[in-house]
């Protein structure tokens, strides 16, 4: 790995620190190179590699079923829609048609895992901006959906319950009624985030005007999912190219003009608001039928290129395969949200205070997984 | 916050701020300091080793791989090498041999040891659903922390253990 | 009983040794008893934070040590004596020892004038209140020390937020205190509580000094470094803050003198605001020991008060906190000290 070039010519006020890799404001091991005049941040700059594991070059060496379980450790909140990516990416390719109620189940679990990685970035939003509690009490909601993942896959993190051609196995009987438990409960719990945290007064003065992308920017960092979506830029993947059962429910998409770091947290809050309107909109007529159309025991995908995006509770996830035939895929590259999203830190938070990028970083809701891979 | 303003309005707005940014503050007080009185029956937290007796995974759970025995000493598995092939990491290894069947007096692949290695399993579940007969089971142990690694190394198939009956047809 | 105790044992030591000697010994044990006192309350409150830490946060919290976890910030405290000391090597090692001794004995000393009840007061000066706003300002250059002196970036910046907050926070604190020394017409702790035989100060000097004890408790949360105003150790911005590269028992200094320093403030609170040992309507005024269960109950009421602060609110940033104490909070300040003279010059105070 190359060493990182470090720019010499500032000024004598200016001094170096280092963010990184063990702070408790990058959630995991990223490291920042923050170049600072007293409080005042003049450039930031990533260092990556910290957990890099080469899931790309894995997912060359295994079979398409096997994939499948890598992506959960990507991107892991939203690991059931990293998983749903490869197996849509998998059965587009082999033109195979999976039944309805796998499609109904794959996307109310894919809003379950929304809202409990909104939940948690929630939670360590408040936390990053100083108050703790907001931490247990996102953690208690996101509680409950794990347990209804633990139920019906066994897993509440890595689940894996995706396989090309539909369902492990089916969902749990008691799936249903703690899922609608769930929805009632949340409801109940979201205003209590508002009243909390969005409406407090020295939350609303830390975050608004700070970090501001435009609309501009949003698009030319590559920048999608909450963080482009609070520029204005309309970029939810399950609007534009509905997948699974996307295409039957009806919700807005959640867009800001603003911009800020403010901006970016309402979008999260209001997906939350959506997400609870499409499992409700489902939950009550999941279609009969198999969990999952038979598949060969060795998957060869035809030659070819493949790519197939999702909307995760980061932004667009993009799975693109390139196969020759063969069991294994040649090439697999996972374009992910979080990556286009840190290359925008350096941008937005120049000239703003060691505090203000502490709360960009929460609105960023980086997993650096997934930026490393 | 509203600078001090010459305008007229804005003096206004200066009042109007610290009403407004007193009221949200009590307001969120108001949340935690409910979570507090109630602090007797909102306990999300649980108290893990005591709990041990009552605390039971779903049925469903992913705690390890376990291979159910019967009375007589009995497995399912046939040494067909499915769960070695769907695993991803290599958790799984089987050393079979060709023995000779007391019944049918033909030689039968048996399993002489399903080993199992605990500690690079991802849990997912693919070596279960590759079984054909059933074999390996999800068991719900969730204590699985040891003091040296190779006590992960696991010997599924019980020592003198034999396949059970009917399985391969 | 108990005044009538301490008389015996002052009487007794006089009559057994010569007087210098006597007085000597008479402060050694008054000395021992306020730091057993002292210990004894930094390690309650530390247990108080956690155990309502853990209910505004649907944990259940330490429960285990002793008790319902009674013994546990003992057992801590063990544990961190029994602990090496670390360093960085390129400290400076003389002011990098130096710190947790100015954050601590500053600490200490102000305890030294609480009126816990009548004549149980170590030390009653007649310019109390200044000694006190003199005392707290103290404490910040030990944390300057520390924050400088351990050689590590993040260290300096908590340090230096530090200074900035707690400079500019003490002239709140101290205009606030100085509305309410209107009314009195003292800075004697003693006669602050004599004063408010005729009605709590807060209620004698009404709306003006509502006003200052809302302002009075958000300089003071500012002043102890609590959230929302703990930028000294925030902990996702700084990591530890200004005690970072500290260990062991100097790390247990800081943290005893930063929940001390709570105690103070509330103790402040009580004794200008809410008459200090005076029972409310003097209901137990004939048994005077019960005014240290007064003086103690209330200011645990108001240290729950911060604790409520802390565990709902997120934390300003740098410039903010500047903007709330120079903007919002001097400007108000100095008009309620205008309208108190106002009032106690019209004699509109109520009195009973």
């Amino acid at each position: 790995m190359e060493p990182i070039v470090v720019n010499n010519n500032f000024k004598s006020e200016e001094y170096f620190i280092n963010m990184g890799p063990q702070h408790p404001a990058t959630h995991g091991v990223l490291r920042l190179l923050l170049t600072i005049d007293g409080e005042i941040i003049k450039k930031v700059e990533p260092d990556l590699g910290y957990i890099h594991r080469s899931i790309e070059k894995m997912c060359e060496r295994d079979s398409y079923q096997q994939i499948v379980h890598l992506t959960d450790r990507m991107d892991y909140l939203s690991s059931n829609i990293n998983n749903e990516a490869v197996c849509l990416a998998v059965e587009n390719a082999l033109q195979l048609e999976v039944p309805e109620r796998v499609k109904v189940v794959r996307t109310i679990i894919g809003e379950l895992t929304r809202i409990a990685s909104h939940t948690l970035w929630w939670g360590v939003t408040g936390m990053d901006v100083g108050a703790f509690t907001t931490f247990f009490y996102g953690f208690r909601d996101r509680e409950m959906i794990n347990d209804i993942f633990e139920e019906t896959c066994g897993a509440r993190l890595t689940m894996n319950y995706n396989i090309p051609g539909g369902l492990m196995f089916d969902i749990h009987p008691n799936f249903v009624k703690r899922t609608k438990e769930f929805v009632a409960h949340f409801k109940t719990k979201l205003p209590e985030y508002d009243a909390l945290l969005t409406n407090n007064v020295i939350f609303q003065h830390r975050t608004k005007g700070v970090g501001v992308l435009t609309k501009e920017d949003a698009i030319s960092f590559g920048a999608s999912g909450p963080v482009g979506r609070a520029s204005g830029y309309s970029c939810d993947v399950r609007v534009h190219h509905p997948y699974s059962a996307l295409d039957k429910v009806k919700f807005k998409e959640a867009i800001r003009t603003e911009g800020d770091t403010f901006a970016r947290y309402k979008v999260r809050i209001q997906e939350m608001w959506e997400s609870l309107s499409i499992i409700e909109q489902l939950i009550d007529n999941i279609p009969e039928g198999d969990h999952k159309v038979a598949t060969n025991a060795v998957i060869k995908l035809p030659k070819g290129e493949f790519y197939q995006r999702v909307e995760t509770a980061r932004g667009e996830l993009g799975v693109y395969i390139i196969s020759t035939g063969t069991k294994n895929a040649h090439r697999v590259k996972f374009r992910s949200p979080g990556f286009s999203n840190l290359s925008l830190l350096n941008h937005i938070s120049v000239g703003s205070k060691i505090g203000d990028l502490v709360a960009i970083m929460a609105t960023l809701d980086l997993v650096i997984p997934d930026i490393d891979r | 916050m509203a600078w001090l303003n010459n305008s007229i309005l804005e003096d206004m707005g200066y009042f109007s701020d610290i009403y407004q940014g007193i009221k949200s503050l009590l307001t969120g007080m108001s949340i935690t300091g409910k979570y507090f009185l109630n602090f007797r029956k909102g306990s999300i937290t649980q108290q893990y080793p005591e709990n041990r007796e009552t605390l039971k995974m779903f049925e469903r759970f992913r705690g390890e791989v376990i291979m159910p025995h019967d009375e007589n000493n009995e497995h399912r598995c046939t040494g067909c090498q499915a769960c070695e092939i769907a695993c991803p990491n290599g958790s799984i290894e089987i050393i079979w041999d060709r023995q000779l069947d007391e019944e049918s007096g033909k030689k039968k692949k048996m399993i002489d040891k399903h080993i199992y290695h605990l500690g690079m399993c991802t849990m997912c579940g693919l070596c279960i659903e590759a079984c054909p007969t059933d074999a390996i089971k999800w068991g719900q142990n969730f204590e699985n922390s040891v003091y040296d690694r190779k006590y992960l190394d696991r010997v599924l198939n019980k020592p003198g253990s034999k396949l059970m009956k009917g399985v391969e047809e | 009983m108990l005044l009538s105790i301490t008389k015996n044992i002052h009487e007794w030591l006089f009559s057994l040794m010569p007087e210098n000697v006597a007085s000597i010994v008479e402060m050694t044990i008054i000395a021992i008893i306020y730091l057993t006192g002292f210990a004894v309350a930094g390690l309650f409150l530390v247990l108080m934070e956690r155990r309502i830490a853990a209910w505004f946060q649907l944990r259940r919290g330490p429960n285990r040590v002793g008790f319902h976890g009674i013994l546990q910030t003992i057992a801590d405290a063990l544990k961190l004596v029994s602990k090496e000391l670390t360093g960085t090597i390129k400290a400076d090692k003389f002011l990098y020892n130096l710190a947790p001794y100015f954050v601590i004995i500053t600490a200490l000393l102000a305890l030294s004038v609480l009126p816990f009840t009548q004549d149980f007061q170590a030390f009653d000066i007649n310019i109390g209140i200044l000694f006190l706003i003199a005392i707290s300002s103290i404490g910040v250059i030990g944390i300057l020390l520390a924050g400088w002196s351990s050689n590590n970036k993040f260290s300096l910046i908590g340090a230096m937020r530090s200074g900035v907050q707690t400079i500019s926070y003490e002239l709140s604190v101290s205009l606030s205190l100085l509305t309410i020394v209107l009314m009195t017409g003292t800075l004697q702790l003693s006669e602050i509580v004599e004063v408010q035989k005729n009605g709590w100060l807060i209620v004698q000097g009404h709306i003006p000094a509502v006003i200052a004890f809302m302002i009075y408790m958000i300089a003071g949360t500012a002043e102890t470094n609590r959230t929302p105003f703990d930028l000294v150790e925030a902990e996702s911005e700084l990591g530890a803050g200004f005690h970072t590269e500290y260990s062991g028992m100097k790390f247990a200094y800081f943290f005893l003198a930063e929940f001390i320093n709570m105690f103070i403030i509330a103790s402040i609170a009580t004794t200008v605001f809410f008459g200090a040992w005076l029972s409310p309507f003097g209901i137990t005024e004939s048994i005077p020991l019960l005014g240290i269960f007064w003086f103690l109950a209330k200011t645990f009421v108001i240290v729950f008060l911060m604790m409520w602060f802390r565990w709902s609110f997120p934390r300003l940033r740098i410039d903010q906190i500047l903007t709330l104490e120079w903007k919002y909070l001097l400007p108000i300040n100095l008009v309620n000290l205008v309208v108190m003279a106002v009032i106690v010059w019209l004699g509109l105070t109520i009195q009973f």
